[in-house]
């Protein structure tokens, strides 16, 4: 199914001048930009082992693509801790704290009278506070999670390369993106091949 | 079962003994039961390759299940027909349509809402407090185990919705702002329950979906693959791909199994994992509120929150057994996924819980005894004596009685038997709210408002219709959605490690 816009993202950009794209430093003999180029690797600890040579060898944009989380990769890629505790954490209190004072307002708002209890007493609302707390924490977790990792995305470059489809089932990948500023495209080659790449691929954009 | 001596086994291992010496042993089932706690039981059988874990489980979404599958969705549709039926009846006409008196004003409607909402509670255990108890057994289960709970949640909230009688105004249980300028009272349990049962139904949609989206996204890739080769001269593609490819490539996303993307995803998993434990065990204490708090005998009881909770977690897992048992003999290539092991540890779970609900029982009793109270005291002796002895009765036999045999390994470990008694439970399950509620209703403080309650034909056509929806919706599940956790159940086999084979990475990597 192809969904194509009568527009391009660049002719946007013409009106707001932030979204223009860089050309890529990188371009193919049809005149593609490079996006990355791409190694497979046969099984969790070869991929896991190379992704600490790429880490070592100093580059940054970069990713491994794998169809489970490997145990222990973060560190392997040397990826900081995120923060999306803090976000989930955050909003979810806040959460609390809105459903606790939204049960303050209408329960002063409109008094009704139940065996004379005060109409500002605090522990009836305790349940309705938490539930508010954790619906908020909820949705904070699942869109703060997607949106740290930019998605939702329509299309990335990446899935042009047929052969990448095997990492949502047994194929283990790292990518190296031609926008990182070690990129070199003979210095990558030889560094993934001596890792223990193979089926190693350029990816156009 | 392994006719090995724990010190036969000790002494083995310590000479050097495989772990692996043990499967394939015939004492052990497919492999899985054994007995030694040294030894781990393999979780995916048949010298499974990653690969073959996505073909067997894709499987079941691209080339469906079975020729079994249509004429028994068509089948569980047409009953599901039924409560859109009785529903629109009982609209049209009103609550009288139901069995309802002015004493017995709760019946059949809130037993099966209590019903369907404790159903759900085994897929929130499943894919959260195992999860944080690192139960690695819990992925071969739960996505179905999820998949029931936001169907039970689905049935559930029919209930209260039409109980009210006014349905056209049950937008009134929230509190939006209206002409009328009237808002709801925070200090009545029912809209507790309003928003315990709400939050529990978006909360375990958002767990369930956020689980599949790389299985999603899978499906997508298999879609995508199977398009391009046969725009390349290639094989054929399946019927239905680019549709497949469009509406999984919409649901997952844009999920690429980034490394980066993992590591949020799992930080994100555990945190619902974490708000999720105290959600699950919040809901029903909530919906044991709405009894609890009243002054009525047999309701008034401190002990409802947790004995609700319990009997929840157990009438859901003998759901989930009900299921997946006949699901493993239908489904292609599930045993080796769903193995003898899993079905024996929701059998102790069964065994756990089923106890703890008999301790409960027995508590409730005790208590009338000890509290002294004449009211108290007269409805429990009433519950097992009076005109619904027999729901008491059958309660208890099912409830109580029924889990004991899984004492006996032989019985726990047949699949056969664990099935009979998940029905039983099941059934044991609606009972003990019929009895909690009705026969906590039909005496009143004064004689003269004593009454019967007797179902008419159309609240039990409600509820078979309910069970229709429920597993109508299951049956869609299986079909159209991955059944289980593909990429959880691959990061559980061992080779998914990267310390496998002897591997030894160390050297400050770590």
């Amino acid at each position: 199914m192809n969904l194509s816009l009568p527009f391009t993202l660049n002719d946007i950009a013409d009106y707001f001048p932030f979204l223009k794209r860089k050309p890529g430093r990188f371009v193919t003999p049809s005149g593609a930009e490079v996006h990355a180029i791409i190694a497979q690797f046969a099984t969790p600890a070869d991929v896991y082992h190379a992704a600490e040579k790429v880490r070592d060898a100093g580059y940054t944009r970069w990713d491994v693509h794998t169809p489970f989380p490997i145990h222990g990769l973060e560190e392997a890629m040397g990826i900081k801790r995120t923060i999306l505790p803090l976000i989930a954490g955050s909003v979810g209190l806040g959460g609390a704290a809105v459903g606790f004072l939204l049960q303050l307002f209408i329960s002063t708002d409109y008094e009704i009278v139940v065996q004379g209890k005060p109409f500002t007493a605090w522990e009836p609302f305790t349940p309705v506070t938490f539930e508010l707390g954790i619906l908020h924490c909820a949705f904070a977790t699942l869109i703060g999670m997607l949106a740290l990792n930019g998605l939702p995305r329509w299309h990335h470059p990446i899935f042009n390369s047929k052969r990448f489809l095997k990492s949502s089932d047994d194929g283990f990948f790292i990518a190296i993106e031609a926008a990182d500023a070690k990129f070199e495209p003979n210095a990558v080659k030889a560094l993934l091949e001596s890792a223990g790449g193979t089926g190693i691929e350029l990816v156009e954009s | 079962m392994t006719t090995l001596h724990p010190d036969e086994a000790n002494a083995r291992r310590l000479a050097g003994l495989k772990a692996g010496a043990l499967i394939g042993n015939p004492d052990t089932g497919d492999g899985t039961l054994i007995d030694d706690p040294a030894v781990r039981a393999p979780l995916v059988l048949g010298g499974m390759s990653f690969n073959d874990v996505t073909e067997t489980v894709c499987g079941y979404a691209e080339r469906g299940p079975g020729k079994w599958w249509l004429p028994a969705t068509l089948m569980a549709a047409s009953v599901a027909s039924l409560i859109g039926l009785m529903v629109g009846y009982l609209i049209i006409t009103g609550v009288g349509v139901w069995g309802l008196t002015n004493q017995v004003d709760w019946a059949w409607d809130i037993t099966n809402f209590v019903f369907w909402i404790g159903i759900g509670h085994a897929g929130t255990l499943i894919s959260a407090i195992l999860c944080l108890l690192k139960q690695k057994w819990r992925t071969a289960v739960n996505r179905s185990a999820e998949a029931m709970t936001i169907f039970a949640v689905i049935c559930a909230g029919i209930f209260p919705g039409i109980h009210v009688g006014r349905v056209w105004m049950a937008w009134m249980l929230f509190p939006i702002p209206n002409y009328n300028y009237i808002w709801p009272n925070f200090r009545s349990p029912l809209l507790w329950d309003v928003f315990a049962v709400s939050t529990y139904a978006t909360v375990s949609a958002l767990f369930w979906y956020m689980g599949m989206i790389p299985d999603l996204a899978t499906l997508r890739d298999r879609a995508d693959r199977r398009l391009r080769e046969a725009k390349a001269g290639g094989p054929a593609a399946l019927k239905g791909d680019g549709i497949r490819a469009f509406a999984y490539g919409l649901l997952s996303i844009g999920w690429r199994f980034s490394g980066r993307h993992w590591h949020r995803y799992e930080a994100a998993y555990l945190i619902l994992a974490g708000i999720s434990t105290p959600l699950v065990l919040s809901v029903h204490s909530i919906v044991s509120f709405d009894f609890a708090t009243s002054i009525l005998p047999g309701w008034h009881t401190t002990i409802f929150p947790p004995y609700f909770v319990a009997g929840a977690i157990f009438g859901g897992f003998a759901m989930v057994l009900f299921l997946l048992i006949p699901a493993r003999e239908l489904f292609p290539g599930m045993k080796n996924l769903l193995t003898l092991r899993h079905l024996e540890n929701m059998a102790k779970i069964l065994l756990l819980t089923g106890s703890m609900v008999g301790f409960a029982y027995a508590m409730e009793f005790f208590i009338a005894w000890y509290g002294a109270n004449d009211y108290e005291k007269e409805v429990f002796i009433n519950r097992a004596t009076g005109p619904y002895w027999w729901a008491y009765w059958t309660m208890i036999s099912c409830n109580v009685i029924s889990p004991q045999l899984f004492w006996f390994r032989r019985f726990r470990q047949s699949p056969l038997v664990i099935f009979i008694v998940s029905v039983f439970v099941t059934i044991g399950m609606w009972f003990e709210r019929f009895v909690i509620i009705v026969s906590s209703l039909h005496r009143a403080f004064l004689p003269g408002e004593w009454h019967m309650f007797h179902p008419t034909l159309v609240d039990i056509l409600t509820f078979v219709g309910s069970c229709g929806l429920f597993l109508t919706l299951f049956l869609l599940f299986t079909r159209f959605l991955p059944m289980f956790a593909i990429a959880e159940l691959k990061a559980v086999m061992p080779e998914s490690s990267p310390h496998h084979h002897g591997d030894s990475h160390g050297k400050g990597a770590h």
